[in-house]
């Protein structure tokens, strides 16, 4: 199925989670805020929040460089 | 028709002259002078705010370069502190601005002092570990301030209002052990400029009283992605270091050696519990005995013992170059500055 991530179209596997499409970018759960359409998700439901087709998710994760 | 030096910014309608008049009263401090402390310091010595402070631990090298951009080759063939060679550079674009460049790093021990009269903090640093002592510092003394982070092609923002908007602990909640560090993954120039680009207008807008953004935005230049999180309703009413139960965890910090891995380098800095203890001519005599590899600018002390390089500063503080673990780093520190 297929879903917006940060404005660009990705395709996820079928009842996929959020914790798993932040594992699949390679981001630490703990360092992300994500948004499914519109929602803020609470990080300790990550691995529960089942992806739904056409969703529309926002990821923004802190990083230490500078 | 307005004329001057800051007449285009005058002519733009949310700053007015009358936001000019503001900017010329206001003191913003810059804790970190690499890549986004030079970028955020100049555009905000070249926009007339009325004093900055720019606070910094690190020396120039010539890997700096590609991306601070105060820095010129000669700073990185004569080492010099990025503290006392961006104030240098600054008094040269706007001479009004009153710049005072600090050479240590930003701790527990001094950060309330640095902030107490600033208007607005700009977070220049490139580790965590600063970043949530400038934290509580903040949230103690009620500071506003502007995270920002780079790394590869991403730059990420957020803007923080003690008590109105949530802080990093109440985002993050604890001290994260990031693996992808400028070291290991790199970063472009432009990611530093659209980061600092964030940071710097957010302060422009608070100190104009044109208010702030709630949102955490993050930009992939490379990639062209985009994405804004409004995090208002983040705020952690118990959180440790912004509520009104706070313990300022990073503040009460027991005393002690402290260590920090560098971001760009195979490097270690060593930090003693007490400053001043250090004597740098006495440790320049010992240390010459044990290598010929020994050079004191005045500023900073450089040996070099078995690959390892160390540059001592006047507080004692030691970046030990060759090394990736803290550990060692101690033990090195131990054995020729001592502890």
């Amino acid at each position: 199925m297929q879903i917006h991530v940060n404005g660009r179209q990705v395709e996820v596997a079928k009842d996929s989670t959020i914790g798993e499409l932040l594992k699949s970018f390679n981001i630490q759960a703990k360092l992300a805020v994500v948004e499914q359409n519109q929602q803020i998700i609470n990080k300790t439901v990550y691995d529960e929040t089942i992806l739904t087709n056409g969703d529309t998710i926002e990821i923004v994760h802190f990083v230490g460089g500078g | 028709m307005i004329t001057g030096r800051y007449a285009r910014q005058e002519r733009f309608a949310p700053i007015g002259q009358t936001g000019q008049r503001q900017l010329v009263t206001k003191h913003v401090v810059v804790i970190g002078a690499g890549a986004l402390g030079s970028a955020n310091a100049e555009m905000l010595v070249r926009a007339g705010i009325g004093k900055l402070t720019l606070v910094d631990r690190d020396y120039i090298e010539l890997s700096n370069l590609q991306r601070q951009q105060l820095y010129t080759e000669d700073d990185a063939r004569q080492n010099r502190t990025k503290a006392k060679a961006a104030q240098r550079r600054l008094k040269a674009i706007n001479p009004v601005v009153e710049i005072t460049g600090i050479v240590e790093e930003f701790s527990e021990e001094n950060g309330e002092k640095i902030v107490q009269d600033a208007d607005f903090v700009i977070d220049g640093t490139d580790n965590f570990q600063t970043r949530f002592v400038m934290n509580d510092v903040l949230a103690k003394h009620r500071k506003p301030w502007a995270y920002g982070g780079c790394l590869q092609s991403t730059a990420i923002a957020l803007t923080i209002i003690p008590g109105k908007t949530p802080c990093l602990q109440c985002l993050i909640d604890h001290l994260p052990q990031e693996g992808k560090t400028c070291d290991t993954v790199g970063i472009i120039s432009p990611a530093v400029q659209v980061t600092a680009a964030y940071q710097t207008t957010e302060c422009l807008k608070y100190l104009t009283d044109n208010g702030t953004s709630p949102e955490l935005v993050q930009v992939d230049i490379w990639g062209r992605s985009y994405s804004a999180i409004n995090v208002s309703r983040l705020v952690d009413p118990i959180c440790s270091s912004c509520s009104q139960s706070a313990i300022y965890p990073y503040l009460t910090k027991e005393k002690g050696l402290k260590t920090a891995m560098l971001c760009g380098r195979d490097t270690v800095q060593v930090r003693p519990g007490e400053k001043g203890s250090l004597s740098v001519s006495n440790l320049v005599k010992e240390i010459g005995n044990l290598t010929d590899k020994i050079r004191d600018n005045g500023e900073v002390l450089i040996f070099e013992i078995d690959d390892v390089r160390f540059v001592v500063f006047q507080d004692g503080r030691t970046l030990i170059h060759g090394v990736s673990d803290v550990n060692t780093a101690k033990q090195l520190y131990q054995r020729y500055i001592g502890a």
